[in-house]
Parts: structure tokens; C-alpha cells; sequence
């Protein structure tokens, strides 16, 4: 077959690593950007970018390893999660750092998404607490840099410090240095049963103070979220979650009760309702109805998450929530023409530091404002050889993450 | 040592020194300038003692500013610089060099800050692992990786290395328990990566950083995460007829949903070293024991022991007891914990392996080690931290006599391979260095290592921080960065395309 035409731009298809190989050297050869997709799912995140070739990776699926007793899953890089799910499931295990599913958010199917997708954005649940995001259950990748060029890094094992870590260096790129072929990630037993406990009624500055009392204590909390009024009912719900061996969660949440015993307003969620409600934390469900207004995702000091949102909301109008702890900040915002990005990022640097990101924007706010938190000089400076070293003709998703 | 290809002598900046010790010397005032031999000898090797070079320069620098100044200086003059920490590496990673600069971060030994409603702490980088457990134990916390250096070991070391430990199975590395560094590039300029917020924005390079042995910054400040201590602990000690038997309860286990705090195994000859060196009650009549620590709050530990047990019977243990006081746990891992020494007892010399491999291999790799012991004629024990795959074989040698040491490292580095041609890696935790610089090519392409290499070239392009560590052979930036593509002239094969 010719070769695809740089005027039209080609939408390519490889079945084979080696396709993928031939299609990034092509690229690279003729110095035409690339937007790698794998089902399209997360499309709409970060920047806009001026590529007119395709590169499709969902045709590159399928495990390729799946050992439930050395917990460890391997697949190509366009499996869809949703397969990857379902197996691990028979055997009671799952990738314990909670996938998002972006459906809800962006207003789009449910349950869509592949592996790759999934590494290159780096997303978590509500569990981010405990047990860490994306990066910190991979466990190996064989990709193609922009370079044109194959290369691995880590391996099927989890104690592992032979040479850089490059997988954890690729994963939450964006696709920017290198199309992942294969990722090899850590998989984990599922916890028996799961139960929340409720508290009712507390105000942001109230919820942050029980929450943080909650983590410090020995219940092993795998879930701390705030749903102020409006978002979560009619009134607040903090919402702190116990997994594992049923005595033992059983025992927990007793404990638990009684060290919060100030806050009489306490319920149990058992392990279906429990499983539901985190269910919508996690896929920030809260802010699925109103397609058209911003989403931000602003990741700071667990602690100071509530004066960050008291400040943004003393001046304009928003809805928000709270997960790990206060650490992590789903607000939801008019369209605006610059979506208010000052505001917010003065807010987070004045209340402990951390970062803002928009998530859910038109692709005219997007072109406007910086979609992920600007870095200091010598940050981004560093960044940017960073990803020239695995890109040097920019050709990967240009500009997806800013420049 | 045998055989090591160092980079070479930098002459124009050996002919320099005392302008050189000058120059640092008005950067790092009073006694933070080393340059007499007798006061370098303590600094010329790490934990890998075979291998002993004398620095250039010591430089002990207290502040970040000043970090930052020696580095803009050397690389201003091309001067190289291996950093340290405590000096434990078992890889070589901190061993100097003989025209480097080696800059040593024990006086940056401050706990800056404790923060229990985040629960992290920032320390600087010279503060050892321990000394955050120490900082906040009154509260009821501690940091979770716990190499077996950890009383020496530095922080800063520990990120360089990833370093793990007994706990990493479930709580993870050093990876895992890190938020964020600040660090101080080779230009002399300082970066934060991450912070108190839980994760780091844009590219991992906290992640890169992590594991990286000192090639790419020099780090000045740690925030990590610290646990609430489990309420309780409780120990199995399990012997086992078999390896087999052994390495299939581990499976068992884990299959079984259970990821205990500390799972680690020992063989024949380490039991025996063990027992003979601290009494502490191990069965001698066993090929495989099994330390099985769970870890939690009561009512879990006590059901999980009961499971724990069930299933350990089912794979056919010989011994089983289990620990009734933290008394009695203790001395479960007394002879863990002192096997290194033990070993060291009936053995002049031993030499401490590093290698991680799937699980389920471990009776194939036993055996194999087994049959290679009695061709190099030299005897191993080994300890394992069974539940992550990771060996440490303790080959035992007599250096006195010659030619023995080259021969052992000879068997190591057969261990290794094996390790890795049964799909496991050549470190699990101590680190490439320069131990096993040269057997990188076992596990990587040469494409695979230069793409590495090119990380490098972001951070360090003149590849002035720890050069001759971690990769077998050092490739100029320019050279690393040119492509070999002939435009248009690649081959295309059929994309399906629409
Ligand atoms: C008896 C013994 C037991 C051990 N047990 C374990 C174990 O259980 N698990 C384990 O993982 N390791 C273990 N080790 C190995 C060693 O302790 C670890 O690798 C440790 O992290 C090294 O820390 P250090 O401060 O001594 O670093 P050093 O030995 O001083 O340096 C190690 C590397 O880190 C770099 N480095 C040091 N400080 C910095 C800094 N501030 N910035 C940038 N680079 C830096 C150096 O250049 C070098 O490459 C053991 C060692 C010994 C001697």
C-alpha cells in the first residue's frame, strides 16, 4: 500500500508494534506531527493540537500475560480497560488504583478508554491516598520514541532498580515523548467488602478537620471525600471509606465511629451503597449534567483544599467537590472566557501550593488558557530538553501539553 | 574492581587542584573543603568495599546555595562530581573518582518540617532513613521503606537508589513514600519536583529522579510520606521440606488475597549461619523458611494469622509456630536480620547479590545456583524477600585468596544472567553503580540504553555527575542526539489506513 498522503493526512491503523515502529519513523523522517489516539476516550483533554495525521492505537490490543499469583498483568497498549477489568475481576483482582472513567465528566460513553490512554494521562481514584496513582503500578513499557526508535524500560517484576525508571518517565505524558506499545503493570487482589462511614452536615473547614483526624488515626482509610450541600444532597456528606477483610473493616469502622464520636450525625454505607457512592466520586459523576461549564481538577495539600475553594468561591460563582482528603478539588465553573485560570491558580499558590489543571472546556478556552499549571523557568526549561531528548522534531502530540 | 574501565583522567583538571580547592574553598567556608589524602581515605569506597578510589576533592557543603554554587562552578570548569550521602551503597554508586569532585550531604542532617495533618514530613537529604521514624514515633508514625541500612543510610541516598526494604511489599519503595525533591541540576540550578500535594505536575521526573544513583541532580530536600503505625503485629515462623513447598505457600498466599507486611525466606545454609550466630530457635532441619509477618489492626492480624496458617499447613510445612508477643516475633527475625553477619561467620568474605526474579521460578533459580555453586566451588546462602520476587544470594569467598574474589564475581554476575533470562531484572534495590554497569547489556538494547542516556543528556549534557556509573559505555550527547533517517527514503509497510 503507498504511503498515506501528507496533504489529506492519513489515519493509520498498525495491528503490529513493528507497524507502529515503521508509521513513527515515517513521521519522524518527514518531521509530520502525529496525534495518537487510542479509543478516543480522553481526546478532549489538554490542548488543542494542529496534527493532521492519526495514529490509531486500538488496533494493537490484547493481554499478553496475566499472572494472578505473581500479580502481574501485561497487554499491548490499545487494550480497552474495560477487558482488562473484566479479567482481573475472575480472579478478584484489579489495577488497585481505581481507573477513572471519563464518560460521565466529558459527556460521553461509558466505559470507554485503553491501556495506554490510561498510563499516558495518569489518572486515579479516590484510593490516590493509600495506595498512589497510575505511576505507581506500572511496572514496565516497551515504546517508540519520537526518535522513531524502540525501547523498554523496567520488566514484569516489582522490585526493580535497573536504570532509570522510564516507564514511571513516560507515564502522564501525554503521549509527548513516545507511543507506548506495551505496558506491563502491577495488579493487586481486590479488598473482600468495603463500608463508608458517613458524617452529615459538616462545612467544608469541619470536613477537612475529620477527615485529616480520620487519616491520622489507624483505620486505614482507602477514601476521604466531601460533598458539600447541593452536590452531595441536601446536606454535606463526608464520606470515609474502609476496605478489606470483613472482620477487620467491621472492627475499623467501629473505631472510627467512636473517634469522630463528635459528630453525631454519623451513618453506615454498606458495601453496595458504599461501592456506588464512590462509584460517582471517582468519575466526578456530580458534575456530568452540565455539559457546558468548565471542570477543574486541582491537586493540592490535602489540608488546605477548603481555603482554596473559599477563596475561588468568595469571588465567583462554583460548584465543587472534595477527594483525598481535600488534596484534590473538583470545581465546576461558568464558561468563561479565560475560565477564571488567574483566579484559581492564584488561590492554590497562596494556600500551600499544588496545581490546577482544566479538564472540561470548549476548544476555545482551551486555545486561550494554559490547560495544565505553568512551570517555573528552570522546570519548564528542563521539561522541555526532557522531551525534545525523546522528540527532538516535536512530532508526538505536539503541543498537547502546552508548550 | 576486575576489570572495571574507569572514565578517563581528566589531566587539565588534575593539574589544577589547588586552584580548584581555593575556588571551593571560598564557596564552602571552614571545614568544608577536604583535600588532605589521610582526612579523603574515609570516603574512598561505599558499602561495595572492593572497590576503593581516593577523591579529588571532598567538598561538604551546608546549604543549598552553596550546593548549587560548587555545581555552577564545576561545570563552568568541566569538573566532575560524584555526590554522596552515607556512603552504604552495596553498587558502588558513591565511589569517587580520582579527578571528581565528591560532594557529601551528611551536614544536611535537618528535619525541616513534621506536618501529621498531611502526614508527611520534609527532611533534608543527609538525615537517615531512621531519623524520621525517630522524628515522629512519639505521634504514633513512621516511614515505611526500611532498607536493612536504615540506622546509616541516607534519605538522599534512599531516593538516589529507590531503595526498599522488609515493609515494601506492602507499602511500597522509596518511590511510593516520596512527594516530592527539591534538587539542584548540574547548571547549579535548583528545581522542585512535587511538594505536599500528592501528586507532581507535568513530566514524572520526581519518578526519573527516583533510582536515578546521583547521575542526574543533586538532591537537597525530601518530602515524604509517613504512616500510622499498625496497631498490631504478629508473626508465622515456617519451615518447609522443599523449596518448592516454600516458594508455593508464598503463591498461596498471595493468591489468596493476602498481602502480609513482610514475607521473606531464607535456605539451608543461611538458617544454619542464623542459628549458629543468635540462637534464635530456627528448625535446623528444613530447606526453606518462611517469616511471615501481618500487619494491621488486631481483629485482622489474628484472622489472617489463622488463614495464613491453614494454608501453610495445606503446602506441606514442617515447623509452624507462630508469635504470641512482640517478644517472641522479635526473635523470629533476630536471625533475619542478623543473616548478613551470620553469614559473615563462617566465611572470611562474602559477596551480597541482588537480583529479583518472578516468583515462580524461585525453585528453578535455586537449583540452577545450586548446580553453578558447586561448579565455581563456592559455597551460597540465601536470603529472600520472597514476596516481590527479590534474591540475595550471599556468595562466601576468601579475598586472601588470589584469583577467588575475580571468581566470585564471576559466579555473580552467572546469577544475575539467570535472573534475567528467567524474565527478572539485575537490582531489585541495590542499584546498577558500578557493580553492574557492564552486565546492562543483559537486560537492554543498545537502543534501549541510549534512550536512557538521552534522559541523561536533559539533566547533564557534559555528563559531568557521576560519570563511569550505571551504563557500560558513555555516548556524547551531540552523538545521542543525531538521527539516522534518510527523508522519505524509509521503508513503509501496510497500514491499514482509511
Ligand atoms: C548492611 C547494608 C544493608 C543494606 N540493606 C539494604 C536494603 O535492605 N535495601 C536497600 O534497598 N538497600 C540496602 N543497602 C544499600 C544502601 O544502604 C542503600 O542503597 C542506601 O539507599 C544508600 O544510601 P546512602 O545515603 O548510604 O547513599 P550513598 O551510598 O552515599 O550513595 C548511593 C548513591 O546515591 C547517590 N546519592 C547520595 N546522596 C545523594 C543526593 N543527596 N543527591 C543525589 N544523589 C545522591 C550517590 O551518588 C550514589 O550513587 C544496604 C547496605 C548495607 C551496607
Amino acid at each position: 500500500m503507498a504511503k498515506p498522503d501528507n496533504a489529506t493526512g492519513a489515519d493509520l491503523h498498525p495491528k503490529t508494534t513493528e507497524d507502529v515502529l515503521n508509521a513513527v519513523a515515517w513521521a519522524a523522517g518527514e518531521k509530520l506531527p502525529l496525534e495518537i489516539i487510542g479509543q478516543g476516550s480522553k481526546r478532549s483533554l489538554g490542548h488543542t493540537m494542529q496534527t493532521v495525521h492519526t495514529l490509531n492505537m486500538s488496533g494493537l490490543s490484547g493481554v499478553t500475560l496475566f499472572e494472578p499469583e505473581e500479580l502481574v498483568l501485561s497487554a499491548k497498549a490499545g487494550t480497552p480497560i474495560s477487558e482488562i477489568v473484566d479479567l482481573l475481576d475472575e480472579h478478584s483482582q484489579e489495577m488497585q488504583f481505581e481507573p477513572m472513567d471519563f464518560g460521565p465528566l466529558l459527556g460521553i460513553s461509558s466505559g470507554q478508554g485503553t491501556l495506554g490512554g490510561l498510563i499516558s494521562t495518569n489518572f486515579c481514584g479516590p484510593r490516590r491516598l493509600k495506595v498512589g496513582s497510575a505511576r505507581d503500578h506500572i511496572l514496565g513499557v516497551t515504546a517508540i520514541s519520537g526518535r522513531g526508535e524502540m525501547f523498554k524500560s523496567g520488566g514484569r517484576v516489582v522490585k526493580n532498580v535497573t536504570g532509570y525508571d522510564l516507564s514511571k518517565g513516560v507515564t502522564g505524558a501525554y503521549g509527548t515523548l513516545a507511543v507506548l506499545t506495551d505496558v506491563i503493570i502491577k495488579v493487586l487482589p481486590k479488598s473482600e467488602t468495603e463500608q463508608t462511614l458517613v458524617l452529615n452536615g459538616l462545612s467544608d473547614q469541619q470536613a477537612s478537620h475529620a477527615m485529616s483526624v480520620a487519616m491520622g488515626s489507624n483505620a486505614e482509610i482507602s477514601g476521604a471525600a466531601h460533598l458539600p450541600a447541593g452536590i452531595g444532597g441536601t446536606s454535606s456528606m463526608t464520606l470515609l471509606r474502609l476496605e478489606g477483610f470483613a472482620p477487620s473493616v467491621e472492627y475499623r469502622i467501629g473505631n472510627l465511629a467512636k473517634l469522630l464520636g463528635e459528630f453525631d450525625r454519623q451513618q453506615k454505607l454498606d458495601n453496595t451503597t458504599s461501592g456506588d457512592k464512590w462509584q460517582q466520586v471517582r468519575n466526578c459523576t456530580p458534575f456530568s449534567s452540565c455539559q457546558d461549564r468548565c471542570v477543574w481538577r486541582i491537586s493540592c495539600v490535602p489540608s488546605e483544599g477548603y481555603k482554596i475553594a473559599a477563596a475561588i468561591s468568595n469571588t465567583t460563582s462554583v460548584e465543587h467537590f472534595y477527594d483525598w482528603q481535600g488534596g484534590l478539588i473538583w470545581m465546576q465553573i461558568e464558561d468563561a472566557e479565560n475560565s477564571k485560570s488567574d483566579l484559581i491558580r492564584a488561590a492554590v499558590r497562596s494556600n500551600g501550593g499544588g496545581h490546577a489543571t482544566l479538564v472540561r472546556a470548549s476548544t476555545a478556552i482551551r486555545n486561550n488558557v494554559s490547560v495544565f499549571e505553568p512551570q517555573a523557568a528552570a522546570l519548564a526549561a528542563l521539561s522541555r530538553r526532557y522531551r525534545e531528548n525523546f522528540d527532538p522534531f516535536s512530532i508526538l502530540n505536539p503541543g498537547r501539553m502546552g508548550n | 574492581m576486575s576489570g572495571l574501565i574507569m572514565p578517563e583522567l581528566d589531566q587539565k583538571v588534575l593539574n589544577r587542584r589547588l586552584e580548584i580547592i581555593s575556588a571551593l574553598g571560598r564557596i564552602v567556608p571552614g571545614e568544608g573543603v577536604v583535600s588532605d589524602e589521610n582526612e579523603m581515605r574515609v570516603f574512598e569506597s561505599d558499602g561495595l568495599t572492593a572497590y576503593k578510589a581516593l577523591p579529588f576533592i571532598v567538598v561538604l557543603p551546608e546549604t543549598v546555595d552553596q550546593v548549587a554554587q560548587v555545581l555552577r562552578y564545576c561545570h563552568q570548569q568541566g569538573i566532575k562530581v560524584v555526590p554522596r550521602g552515607s556512603g552504604t551503597s552495596l553498587s558502588g554508586g558513591a565511589l569517587p573518582l580520582e579527578d571528581a569532585v565528591l560532594l557529601v550531604m551528611s551536614r544536611f542532617n535537618r528535619v525541616l518540617e513534621i506536618d501529621y495533618p498531611n502526614r508527611c514530613v520534609i527532611v533534608q537529604p543527609g538525615v537517615t532513613n531512621l531519623g524520621i521514624t525517630h522524628a515522629v514515633a512519639s505521634q504514633g508514625f513512621y516511614y515505611a521503606p526500611d532498607p536493612s541500612s536504615q540506622i546509616a543510610c541516607s534519605i538522599g541516598g534512599n531516593v538516589a537508589e529507590n531503595s526498599g526494604g522488609v515493609h515494601c511489599l506492602k507499602y511500597g519503595l522509596t518511590a511510593n513514600n516520596v512527594l516530592g525533591v527539591e534538587m539542584v541540576t548540574i547548571e547549579g540550578e535548583i528545581i522542585r519536583l512535587g511538594g505536599k500535594h500528592l501528586e507532581a505536575e507535568g513530566y514524572d521526573l520526581l519518578g526519573v529522579i527516583t533510582g536515578s544513583e546521583g547521575l542526574l541532580g543533586v538532591v537537597t530536600e525530601v518530602t515524604v510520606r509517613i504512616l500510622q503505625k499498625p496497631e498490631t503485629a504478629r508473626a508465622l515462623l515456617v519451615g518447609f521440606p522443599t523449596s518448592e513447598d516454600g516458594g508455593q505457600c508464598v503463591a498461596d498466599i498471595i493468591s489468596d488475597g493476602i498481602i502480609p507486611g513482610g514475607m521473606e525466606m531464607m535456605d539451608s545454609l543461611a538458617i544454619q549461619a542464623a542459628e549458629d550466630f543468635v540462637h534464635a530457635g530456627y528448625p535446623l532441619d528444613v530447606e526453606a523458611l518462611l517469616i511471615v509477618e501481618l500487619d494491621g489492626p488486631e481483629a485482622e492480624v489474628d484472622y489472617l494469622i489463622g488463614r495464613v496458617e491453614e494454608i501453610a499447613r495445606k503446602n506441606k510445612s514442617s515447623t509452624l509456630r507462630i508469635s504470641n508477643s512482640e517478644e517472641e516475633r522479635n526473635s523470629f527475625w533476630a536471625g533475619r536480620k542478623a543473616a548478613f553477619p551470620a553469614v559473615g561467620r563462617i566465611s572470611p568474605d562474602y559477596y551480597c547479590m541482588d537480583g529479583t526474579i518472578p516468583r515462580k521460578e524461585l525453585p528453578t533459580v535455586l537449583a540452577r545456583m545450586r548446580e553453578l555453586s558447586e561448579q565455581y566451588d563456592l559455597r551460597v546462602a540465601n536470603v529472600f524477600h520472597a514476596g516481590d520476587g527479590n534474591l540475595h544470594p550471599l556468595i562466601l569467598y576468601d579475598a586472601n585468596i588470589p584469583g577467588e574474589l575475580e571468581k566470585t564475581e564471576k559466579f555473580g554476575a552467572e546469577i544475575l544472567k539467570l535472573c534475567v533470562e528467567v524474565g527478572g531484572v539485575l537490582t531489585g534495590e541495590h542499584g546498577v553503580g558500578v557493580e553492574k554497569r557492564d552486565l546492562m547489556p543483559e537486560m537492554f538494547t543498545e537502543d534501549d540504553l541510549k534512550q536512557q542516556q538521552r534522559v541523561k543528556c536533559a539533566f547533564d549534557a557534559d555528563q559531568l555527575l557521576n560519570p563511569g556509573k550505571v551504563f557500560p559505555q558513555l555516548h556524547r550527547c551531540a552523538e545521542l542526539g543525531r538521527m539516522h533517517v534518510h527523508k522519505g527514503n524509509l521503508p513503509f509497510p501496510d497500514l491499514p489506513r482509511f
